[in-house]
């Protein structure tokens, strides 16, 4: 255990991949998200690293495409209206399968939207973060403290599988404050990057880096290839949380923030002998199906929790096959479920009793 | 010092100090303190920086003690622009005393440049809010650098430090007792008096000022 300090997740995330050897920051900043770009540019240069505000987004993630193409440990940091204008430079990393860490703390939509707490990205982090066939790793911290494990774990990912990870967070996980002890995080072996372009030095056929194939069936390939890697990912590094579902006949699911909301309903409900329990994802992608379907033998039915019109309960729904009913309840615009809100729901759910 | 009613000589009270030390919670014990000793008070939300978790948050409970609170029109909503509340001026010709709540570092402080000849005129004392357990402070040397960031900015002297070091909801009395030698060294670096140690309701420590936690709260 090292020593706790107290820090706003924000803070957090940036002091986290200073610590994972991180050196190269390019941002643009907007609340609220914008505490990470102030840590940055306050912190890198005094530790061998560079923080570079750009003139957009659009140019922060074509930064980190460059960086990331040397193999460079980088990062970039934005809230959802930025998160749609990098986009494009998405894809493209992942069409060259870089690695990099993407940081989104959400914020209302759609649109500009408002600058309250939101999870109305998730479709967009999960499904389609740019277009074509691909993905990016989506990770899911709830509090302060699990940012300071996640991230570090987000550039392993991102190196081991060669694939953008995200930090899918929200304005509440942002901007509230909670002690944060940076322990060392389980050291993982990260496969040596024999792809980068880094510098040749006369001694080996210099590499290149790119997202675009002349040849429809190499791309198929190359396509195919990835998904092989993405079925990979999915049978090793699904991670999730599980809180009084053994004997649950109602299971919340819920990530991030929302979660700990959904925890005290949880907590609540037992105490008026409802047996509610939750699920928590960590990963968001890859979706821990197997671990819900095997609740779903168990359960009565699952309310999905989440601040948006209603986007993971799509997921819930595939993972369990639709074998049990999948509620769900959501607030959205930046405002954020209350846990008497959500007590209702599993009262009218579990079948009004108690 | 044993209460914070104690820091209220001056017509107004600036709490001020780095980003994330506590000051809104201060502020608003400050304020609540004032309003128990039976004198007309209020406390103005000057935070321009942060987006949410914010005196404002309070409005209701300060009321109900009759606080009033001086706050930004567009404080919690969506409008994300740094503006001030609308009728601030009570801060230096309303009846009693005021406690401004000032936004973090040298950039929140810009705010009392800006009127920086109505606190001299009406009357201030300005206190330094410390945490040990913040990164930036965890350093005397870092918080000396926004101590004096926080003068240059605001044109105002501080006059004392309030050592509010806490780690949130999990402090224990080891926490407060392990921060007051950082808080004194800190103290006698700059040349300021300690005038008091904060600690929260829930822990016993002795000779310190018990506060409570007036942090909105989600789950």
């Amino acid at each position: 255990m090292g020593e706790k300090l107290l820090m706003k997740g924000n803070e957090a995330i940036a002091e986290a991949a200073i610590r994972s050897g991180c050196k190269l920051f390019f941002g643009y900043p907007i609340t609220p998200q914008t505490e990470l770009a102030e840590y940055m540019a306050k912190q890198m240069p005094k530790r061998g690293g560079l923080s570079l505000q750009a003139e957009s987004e659009v140019a922060a993630i074509n930064m980190v495409l460059g960086a990331a193409s040397t193999g460079a440990r980088v990062i970039t940091s934005s809230s959802s209206p930025g998160i749609s204008l990098k986009s494009e430079g998405i894809s493209y990393i992942i069409g060259s399968d870089l690695p990099c860490v993407i940081v989104n703390v959400q914020r209302g939509g759609p649109g500009l939207g408002g600058i309250q707490p939101a999870q109305s990205d998730y479709n967009q982090a999960t499904k389609a973060l740019g277009h074509g066939d691909g993905h990016a790793i989506v990770l899911a911290p709830n509090s302060v403290q699990e940012i300071a494990t996640l991230v570090g774990e987000a550039f392993d990912l991102a190196d081991i599988y060669r694939m953008p990870c995200m930090i899918l967070a929200d304005g509440a996980l942002g901007q509230m404050m909670e002690p944060v002890d940076f322990e060392a995080k389980p050291a993982r072996e990260i496969p040596e990057k024999d792809w980068a372009c880094c510098g040749h030095g006369g001694k080996r056929v210099h590499n290149i880096v790119n997202s675009l194939y002349i040849e429809p069936e190499k791309l198929e390939e190359i396509v195919n290839e990835r998904f092989e890697r993405y079925r990979k990912l999915e049978e090793n590094e699904v991670k999730y949380e599980e809180y009084l579902t053994e004997d649950a006949d109602i299971i919340l699911v819920s990530y991030g923030i929302t979660a700990r909301i959904a925890k005290t309903a949880v907590r609540n409900a037992r105490k008026m002998g409802i047996k509610a329990g939750l699920f928590r994802p960590i990963t968001l992608y890859p979706f821990p199906k197997k671990q819900l379907m095997a609740l779903a033998e168990k359960t009565n039915c699952f309310l999905s929790v989440e601040m948006n019109m209603g986007q993971m309960v799509n997921d819930v729904k595939l993972a369990i096959e639709c074998k049990k009913p999948v509620y769900h309840y959501g607030r959205t615009g930046g405002m954020i479920p209350s846990p008497e809100e959500i007590l209702q729901k599993i009262q009218e759910y579990s079948g009004g009793n108690a | 010092m044993n209460s914070l009613f104690e820091l209220a000589t001056e017509k107004v009270t600036v709490i001020s100090g780095p980003y994330g030390s506590g000051k809104t919670n201060v502020a608003v014990n400050l304020a609540m303190d004032i309003a128990k000793n039976n004198t007309v008070c209020r406390v103005a939300d000057l935070d321009i920086v942060n987006p949410y978790f914010r005196s404002a948050d309070n409005e209701g409970m300060l009321a109900d003690l009759g606080v009033q609170t001086l706050i930004p029109e567009f404080a919690n909503t969506n409008v994300d622009i740094p503006a001030l509340p609308k009728n601030y001026q009570l801060l230096f010709n309303g009846e009693g005393k005021s406690v401004a709540d000032v936004g973090g570092d040298a950039d929140g402080a810009a705010v009392l440049g800006l009127s920086h000849d109505d606190y001299i005129n009406s009357g201030y004392k300005m206190y330094f809010v410390y945490n040990r357990y913040r990164y930036v402070t965890a350093d005397p040397m870092g918080a000396l650098e926004v101590l004096e960031g926080i003068q240059r900015a605001s044109g105002l002297t501080f006059h004392g430090i309030i050592n509010n070091s806490n780690l949130g909801e999990e402090t224990t009395a080891e926490t407060v007792i392990n921060a007051i030698p950082y808080a004194t060294e800190f103290a006698q670096m700059a040349n300021l008096p300690l005038l008091l140690t904060t600690s929260p309701d829930w822990v016993e420590v002795p000779n310190t000022v018990k506060i409570k936690d007036i942090t909105k709260k989600l789950f």
